[in-house]
């Protein structure tokens, strides 16, 4: 199977200090995975290396084959990014934010505008396409970034700390929305979160602490290895109860 | 990627300018205001201090109006460009300056479009100034209304890629104001913008120097020769030269191994 993402032994710093240390795992096409760990635990810093705002100090990132250093315009076509800081335009208005977004990943308008009808009508938000972004609520800001992050077909998608700052309600739905595009259109999911309440013990998950790998696998099956009796009993023994 | 991806890439950023700058009414109007408020108030009370002498490109004795027209297009894409870059550090401390930098086109072609856009932001502003100043009796050539639009596209550019470099430099919004104060308005006294630069030598012999080897001047003085349908080759030479060196310098700022990028992740206390 592809590996939509293979990070091999990555190594960062910022200046000094260490922010990942040897850190390397792997997300076939089509899976969920979850990157968990405490705020600093270096989550935000590896989604700075697969998003190529930063480059690695040593070790090296693969995205479906293309590497990120050497191909950098293979690779990030093949991503779709919702970033934990909110990045809408929020004077424009959702088909403006869109159309915007399309054109910086190259693709012709027509082709935009039918996309944007497709996404946006399976989040519900078709009908408010021409309100401005400061209109909607957080939930449906979120619901447009990841319209947007869809809008030019990825087959990977990376979110960061997408939830942050949801309701639970909020929170649940773009959990399942998001599982959801995992199998139906076998999209490949790299979700990194400090809840681990938001996650299914059938997910598998990197266990990130303080810039290195503690553990990762599926959660069930990492809570029987460890023999404890939950998810949050292995965080609070993995991570001493951070995430 | 295919050439057309690298056009629809441009529209799209370009369409982003215009629709934020249609938004902004006040932008254009304050655009506007403060080079009348030089052309009306300023230039009045100068006209009967500063005599001006025959000098190229003119051919007769001219008012201080005329003189200070082509100073004062330069103010605004001077400012325009520093406003650009400011929504550039906006927008990297709202978050969408990384969605841009995530696009798979090169970084490099990302930002000349956007330099590109608020080049021809630019142009709106220098033309509806050129009809007012026209109102004032500041008459140059018809021919003068085409030929400055490449000199104008130039120096915008110019100027544009100086911001984005202090952009690419610049932390936090805060600290982006009072670069502002430090290269703006030094820029703009220590130029040909608003005296010759015999004025300045007649004034101060090293003063007249900085003035010469600002590149400022030497865009101030592109805008005024085409104004009047001629070229000064020195002066496109010079910001010409001067823009490819910034242009290539904000690239490198924004580059992910140096600069910004380098030091906060892509935002402010990335982790």
């Amino acid at each position: 199977m592809t590996a939509a993402i293979d990070l091999c032994n990555i190594v960062h710093r910022y200046g000094p200090r260490i922010a990942l240390n040897d850190v390397s795992f792997r997300l076939d096409e089509g899976e969920f995975l979850a990157l968990l760990g405490p705020n600093g635990a270096g989550k935000t810093t590896i989604f700075s290396l697969l998003t190529r705002l930063l480059r690695p100090d040593q070790g090296e990132i693969t995205i479906f084959g293309a590497n990120l250093r050497k191909e950098p315009g293979r690779a990030l076509a093949k991503m779709g990014v919702v970033f934990q800081q909110p990045t809408l335009d929020l004077d424009l208005t959702i088909s403006q934010n869109l159309a915007y977004h399309g054109a910086i990943q190259g693709l012709h308008p027509k082709i935009v505008a039918g996309h944007a009808e497709r996404e946006l009508t399976r989040f519900g938000l078709w009908e408010r396409r021409n309100e401005r972004v400061r209109a909607l609520n957080g939930g449906h800001r979120r619901r447009v970034e990841i319209a947007r992050a869809l809008l030019h077909e990825p087959s990977l998608l990376l979110l960061d700390e997408a939830s942050a700052g949801l309701d639970l309600e909020s929170r649940t739905a773009l959990y399942q929305h998001v599982r959801s595009l995992c199998d139906e259109r076998g999209l490949a999911v790299l979700w990194t979160t400090h809840l681990v309440e938001e996650l299914s013990s059938s997910d598998r998950a990197v266990l990130l602490q303080q810039g290195a790998i503690k553990d990762q696998g599926v959660l069930s099956e990492l809570v029987a290895r460890h023999d404890v009796h939950d998810t949050n009993a292995l965080v609070l023994g993995l991570l001493g109860g951070q995430a | 990627m295919s050439p057309m991806a690298y056009w629809h890439c441009f529209l799209g950023i370009l369409t982003r300018e215009l629709q934020r700058f249609l938004q902004q009414r006040t932008r254009f109007l304050s655009s506007l205001i403060r080079p009348m408020l030089w052309l009306v108030v300023f230039a009045a009370g100068f006209r009967a201090a500063l005599g001006i002498a025959i000098i190229p490109p003119y051919e007769t004795y001219i008012t201080y109006e005329v003189y200070i027209v082509p100073g004062l297009i330069g103010i605004i894409i001077l400012f325009n460009g520093m406003q650009s870059s400011l929504s550039m550090v906006y927008d990297r401390e709202m978050g969408s300056m990384r969605v841009l930098l995530t696009s798979p086109l090169p970084r490099w072609w990302l930002l000349l479009c956007k330099l590109l856009s608020g080049a021809i932001v630019s142009l709106f502003q220098v033309y509806a100034f050129l009809l007012l100043a026209r109102l004032l009796e500041v008459e140059p050539p018809a021919l003068g209304y085409l030929t400055v639009l490449p000199a104008t596209v130039l120096g915008a550019l110019m100027l544009g890629a100086l911001g984005l470099l202090l952009a690419s430099i610049v932390k936090q919004l805060e600290n982006f104001a009072g670069v502002m104060n430090f290269v703006v308005f030094p820029l703009f006294f220590l130029s040909s913008a608003l005296y010759p630069l015999w004025k300045m030598r007649e004034a101060n012999e090293w003063l007249y120097w900085i003035c010469a080897i600002n590149p400022f001047t030497h865009a101030v003085e592109l805008i005024r020769f085409a104004l009047y349908a001629q070229l000064d080759s020195q002066a496109l030479i010079v910001t010409a030269a001067t823009a490819v060196a910034l242009i290539v310098a904000a690239v490198l700022g924004f580059d992910p191994s140096r600069g910004i990028l380098k030091r906060t992740g892509g935002k402010p206390g990335g982790n």
